[in-house]
């Protein structure tokens, strides 16, 4: 690691006023992206804004119609909401399936989502319920949040603070992980509210997170594992590795995409 | 048998340190005023070094030095060594390139060691390596093995077509003639993936230099501390053997990875002098994949031909052997006579003729790892007889059988002379086990579920010991291969034994313990086993091949043997009565045919105080060392049976199943060999699915951290049915053969016949991933649908 | 330079250190704790698994002057006394371990699945959880029988003194 100076605000105002005084200052919530990154000198910030001791991000609560999660709710403690649980098992489903259980200790929805990570899980998750992300300066659905690979809306100074899912008739998720880094190889995401049906895809997406509108139409017809037979994602836009080729990860986003469904809907 | 002795799934006596966190591995260790070494390391593959620049960098904070190849010739530190020579098909010696600590005016992979910065900290050195401008002529890397010798770029101005030798071994003319009359050929293209050890303790090195006594010590994670002093004096020239002093603590696994001599601790050493202060350096898992040594990587065509009847007459492989950018300390040996003698596998085979190419590369040099070379040989063999098995249309279990080597000893076309075995009396049990009479239905359960199910044989064999000193000497080894071992017999009876096998993980302290308990008969508390350190062990080879047991125990037998003789003419003094007429039991010399006794601890006691004997006449004390040559290689072999289910939506082979039947002779501590074959499997297992060290066009390693680098996890693997039929090593006096290495030779093949049975096609490269295995489904799914 | 105080393995500590510290640093470097290893740089290997505040984290992704004021517990501290820890003690009878490196990190681990999951855990459960630490030596067969083994003593021990899960790791 390069050297920085440490803050440790109690506050997320504190921490959004250090963040527009300090020069080059970076974020760190569970740190499990930045850390690594920092140790391998691939990133330097100048000062470093822990938002552990910050109170006001922490805690998960139902607020009507709508699950609210502070931004550093760790993964553990998302997965074992009994709040999540009851208002949408599939999310704490998907926070229990991150990394491992040492990393679901520290690691942060807010600090997940910041940094939009092509295979992280939680993208899928808000674009599919249309989360609703509150920073300290304003709200953003999850449509506008996530702008492309390792990119949010998120400016300069801006905090997220808490992000709202509002609670789905079914949702589930499914993901087959990268065999070496345990990342979602392919991960996909069903929901469905009133009428509405999302189907997003991570880990897949030369540009991040993404909707598969042939899945939604067909799923909206009738919420089925039998509605997705034959459908096919195609292969233009899939990322390719040396784990996986574009026509493989296609492939399985249908299967993880019946998988979804199949837990969605209890069979 | 007593309750810790030979045979007894005794308690480890070394866990209590490791599983309260005490235990004492090479980085733990700092020494006082200690400075930390940073190697700056090339970028590139290959590339001519025009000039290196550390002016700024010397000045930065807390540098204390920094050093580049010119300093270590300047102070006339040699190269590396490969210390095995083996001869081409022509006779010439192999064409070995110079082999720098530190890059001499080139580098050849991504990670050779360009310089070294020592500083006061880690930081502070990594701070200074990123100030040093080295200005690089990039050249073209040479990176696949198979078109290595066709390359135009030359690795190494010494070898030609980068080739180091071309070697064969085994009878050309009769294999082809056989092959002429032969009713059957089975032909198979293999590659034999490139794996990276991955030992869990990265490597370490701290180097400290005595200015009073001219003394250097060296604490390093070896797994033969002996053999790398001799190196680092007698051919790197760091000092004399007896001004250094060789330390190997607590080793965090090796696999082979840490038997050779590399750049990091000679450099360590050296500096220590240089800079006057104690060096550290401790690998990260980035550098360890870089430089550590990996293993494999070979490239063949094999074919085995047999007659009408199903009886194999001949097998011809021709192998190309990547062996990296440079020659590591066995790199050699390994697709050579770690290779080609174990073609005969366990099957009687007239003619055997094998063509082995090696072949320089700009990868990360390539040496032993688990097995080395007895994988690659059984993979080629397990894999073609399956195939033929399948392609003659006779069951696999049953045309292994009909093939075996049933009379012993059998002298194979490729060296090796079988001396004991019982292969039919292992795959029975295996398959019993794995109840192959119940395979059909599990495959019909499995299809009904839309999944595809198999079952895989493989019926290794290898040759362990690596031993006999004379036998090594004339296949081109630099050094014997015996081991030693000295038992001190204290004055009150407790012992200590020393030995030049070291543990990283085999638990000697417990089983070379329950030797000393069990022949002397003293309770196992009493014994402590001291290794790993040049200044307590005279000489020893170290523990690699499998050979501790057969060799390292052996030695410590024999010295038990002169201890007993010895006890037998103190207690014969003490009882006052005739050296021929004391016996020793149970721990107790006793005179034949009377009720005197004298137990081993009185008698030890007896020994020092030495009241009771003429000094002409016996010495006192109670201590003698032993050097044990064995007489031949130990040959383990066994059955392992995988059953594998695909979902072949996803490709995802679940391990179902698995029996493994091993046959390692006699056994001290059933626990821990079992212990050792599970591990085995495990790494067997992930180079069959999982692993693959993966270097792009450029050289660069794309499979550099556990991000890519593919490692078992604990879902990954099953649990395993382990069991043992037993044929006692008539070359050694325990009768052990060895268990190390025996998973890691028997699974691979084990698990790609399952998943090529459940395919119902012939071949899919190794690591068989989800990818590979969904692809290779869709084809089975589209021929089960023509059917 | 910065200061923390924390509390490990029940004994308070203040420490002078680089902001850049990480936790498993404060433990190997200055309190001279060396149970704790790391065996990545990549967050995964989970050879330096300690507990923090009675759940397991990866110490070498843990700044250590995040930890004002918290409680961690090495691998040095899970004994009692003299009396070992029941899944150290199952790690030893069911041959867990081989050369002992990634051990430490192994047992944290373990007792944090017995806080979370409770005293009988399945084989798949156990491997499941298992995910954040690499064994090169066992292939896991024994890691695997040793956990079980090690709830259930742990369950039994919690029987005798009346205790929740998370108190009788810790």
């Amino acid at each position: 690691m390069y050297a920085f100076t440490y803050h440790r605000p109690a506050t997320a105002r504190q921490a959004a006023g250090l963040l527009a005084k300090k020069e080059d200052a970076k974020l760190l919530a569970g740190g499990h992206t930045l850390l690594p990154t920092m140790k391998q000198r691939l990133a330097s910030p100048t000062h470093l804004v822990d938002l552990s001791a910050c109170a006001d991000l922490k805690g998960i609560e139902r607020k009507g119609r709508n699950v609210v999660i502070g931004a550093m709710a760790t993964h553990a403690e998302v997965a074992d909401s009994a709040i999540v649980k009851e208002a949408i098992p599939a999310l704490a489903f998907l926070a229990g399936h991150i990394g491992d259980p040492h990393v679901r200790h520290r690691g942060t929805i807010g600090g997940s989502v910041a940094n939009n990570d092509p295979a992280a899980d939680y993208p899928a998750a808000l674009l599919a319920l249309s989360a609703i992300v509150t920073t300290n300066k304003r709200k953003l659905t999850a449509d506008e949040f996530f702008t492309g690979l390792y990119e949010t809306a998120l400016e300069e100074g801006e905090i997220i603070t808490k992000i709202a899912f509002p609670a789905a008739s079914k949702a589930g998720y499914a993901k087959f992980r990268n065999p070496a880094s345990r990342y979602a190889l392919v991960g996909v995401f069903v929901a469905k509210r009133g009428s509405e049906v999302r189907v997003t895809v991570t880990g897949a997406g030369e540009g991040g997170v993404f909707r598969w509108p042939e899945a939604e139409a067909a799923l909206s017809a009738r919420f089925a594992v039998k509605s997705l037979d034959g459908l096919k994602h195609k292969a233009d836009g899939i990322n390719a590795d040396m784990h996986a080729d574009a026509e493989y990860r296609a492939h399985l986003i249908g299967v993880m995409a019946k998988q979804a469904v199949a837990q969605a809907t209890g069979k | 048998m007593s309750a810790t002795g030979i045979g007894v799934a005794v308690r480890r006596k070394e866990d209590h340190r490791f599983i309260t966190g005490q235990g004492h591995y090479t980085d733990d260790i700092n020494r006082p005023g200690q400075a930390h070494a940073y190697f700056l390391r090339s970028p590139h593959a290959h590339a001519t070094i025009t000039s290196i620049d550390a002016k700024d960098a010397a000045g930065m904070p807390g540098v204390l030095g920094i050093f580049t190849g010119d300093d270590l010739t300047a102070d006339k530190v040699g190269g590396l060594i490969c210390g095995w020579m083996i001869h081409s098909k022509d006779g010439s010696p192999m064409k070995a390139g110079p082999h720098p600590a530190l890059a001499l005016g080139k580098v050849r992979y991504v990670g050779d060691h360009v310089a070294v910065i020592v500083a006061e900290t880690l930081a502070q050195a990594r701070d200074a390596a990123e100030a040093i401008t080295v200005d690089y002529a990039v050249l073209p890397a040479v990176v696949d093995t198979a078109t290595a010798a066709q390359a135009k770029t030359q690795v190494h101005a010494e070898a030609p077509g980068n080739t180091v030798f071309n070697w064969h071994l085994g009878n050309k003319d009769e294999t082809e003639k056989a092959f002429k009359l032969a009713k059957h050929v089975t032909k198979l293209d293999i590659v034999n993936n490139r794996l990276v050890p991955n030992a869990m303790e990265p490597r370490a090195a701290v180097g400290d230099y005595d200015r009073g006594d001219g003394v250097f010590t060296l604490y390093t994670t070896s797994q033969n501390p002996h053999v790398a002093r001799l190196v680092l004096s007698a051919f790197i020239g760091i000092a004399p053997e007896n001004k250094l002093r060789v330390i190997a603590p607590d080793v965090g696994g090796g696999f082979g990875s840490k038997i050779f001599i590399y750049a990091e601790e000679t450099v360590c050493v050296w500096a220590a002098k240089k800079v006057g202060r104690p060096v550290k350096w401790t690998s990260d898992r980035t550098e360890a994949f870089l430089s550590d040594a990996h293993g494999r990587d070979h490239v063949t065509h094999a074919e085995l031909a047999t007659d009408a009847e199903g009886k194999i007459l001949a097998l011809r492989v021709k192998t190309t052997a990547n062996l990296g950018a440079y020659l590591s300390t066995f790199s050699s040996s390994v697709p050579t006579y770690l290779y080609a003698p174990l073609l005969s596998g366990q099957y009687d085979i007239p003619a055997i003729y094998a063509e082995v190419d090696a072949v320089y590369t700009n990868t990360a040099p390539v040496d032993a790892y688990r097995g080395a070379g007895r994988p690659e040989a059984t993979f080629v063999v397990e894999r073609l007889v399956e195939v033929a098995a399948r392609e003659l249309g006779k069951d696999p279990a049953k045309f292994r059988m009909q093939n075996y080597i049933r009379k012993f000893p059998h002298q194979t076309p490729v060296i090796m002379m079988y001396d004991a075995g019982n292969y039919a009396a292992s795959m029975k049990k295996a398959l019993e086990i794995i109840d192959y009479k119940g395979i059909g239905k599990r495959k019909r359960d499995s299809a009904r579920n839309g999944k595809l199910r198999g079952i895989g044989f493989s019926s290794y064999i290898e040759a362990c010991g690596i031993a006999p000193s004379a036998a090594v000497g004339s296949l081109g080894a630099g050094v014997g291969l015996w081991e030693s071992a000295e038992v001190r017999v204290n004055p009150v009876g407790t012992v200590e034994v020393l030995t030049g096998s070291h543990s990283h993980g085999q638990g000697h302290e417990t089983t070379f313990a329950q030797l000393v308990s069990d022949r002397l008969g003293i309770p196992i508390d009493n014994v402590s086993i001291i290794h790993g350190d040049t200044d307590k062990v005279q000489m020893g080879m170290g523990t690699y091949g499998s050979r501790s047991g057969a060799v390292g125990m052996s030695a410590i037998f024999k010295a038990l043997d002169k201890v007993i003789a010895k006890g037998k003419k103190v207690a014969a003094h003490v009882l006052e009565a005739d050296e021929a007429d004391i016996d020793f039991s149970d721990g107790t010399f006793k005179v034949k045919g009377t009720d005197r006794t004298l137990d081993f601890g009185s008698c030890a006691l007896q020994a020092y105080v030495a009241h009771k004997f003429n000094g002409q006449e016996l010495e006192p004390g109670l201590k003698e060392g032993a050097f044990y040559d064995p007489t031949n290689f130990t040959f383990p072999a066994g059955v392992h049976i995988c059953e594998v289910e695909i979902d072949p939506e996803t490709g995802v082979t679940r391990i179902e199943r698995w029996a493994a039947v091993d046959d390692f002779g006699n056994v001290i501590n059933p626990m821990i060999v079992e212990g050792q074959v599970h591990g085995g499997i495990a790494q067997g297992i992930g180079q069959a699915l999982l692993e693959a060290a993966r270097y792009n066009a450029d050289g660069q390693l794309v499979t550099a951290s556990f991000m890519d680098y593919c490692m078992p996890r604990a879902d990954d693997l099953p649990s395993f049915q382990v069991g043992m039929t037993v044929t006692p090593c008539p070359s050694n006096p325990l009768g052990i053969k060895g268990c190390g290495e025996a998973g890691a030779i028997a699974a691979p093949p084990a698990v790609i016949n399952a998943i090529t049975d459940a395919l119902g096609h012939e071949d899919i490269a190794m690591p068989a991933t989800p990818q590979a295995v969904w692809r290779a489904a869709q084809k089975t799914i589209g021929r089960l649908a023509a059917e | 330079m910065a200061t923390v105080s924390l509390t490990v393995n029940g004994k308070p500590v203040t420490a002078n250190v680089d902001p850049r510290t990480l936790l498993v640093q404060l433990l190997r470097e200055n309190l001279r704790l060396t149970g704790t290893h790391v065996g990545c740089d990549t967050s995964q290997c989970g050879a330096c698994v300690v507990h923090i505040d009675g759940l397991a984290v990866k110490s070498c992704t843990t700044l250590a002057l995040s930890l004002e004021g918290a409680s961690v517990t090495t691998i040095e501290g899970l004994a009692n006394g003299t009396t070992l820890h029941p899944m150290q003690e199952a790690f030893r009878e069911h041959h867990g371990l081989q050369c002992g490196y990634c051990t430490p990190g192994m047992i944290m681990a373990a007792v944090d699945i017995v806080n979370r999951r409770g005293y009988a855990l399945d084989e798949a459960t156990i491997r499941e959880d298992l995910d954040g630490n690499i064994c090169r030596c066992t292939g896991y067969h024994n890691i695997v029988k040793a956990v079980a083994a090690g709830a259930e003593a742990m369950g039994g021990q919690s029987m005798a003194r009346k205790e929740p899960p998370r108190q009788a790791a810790e």
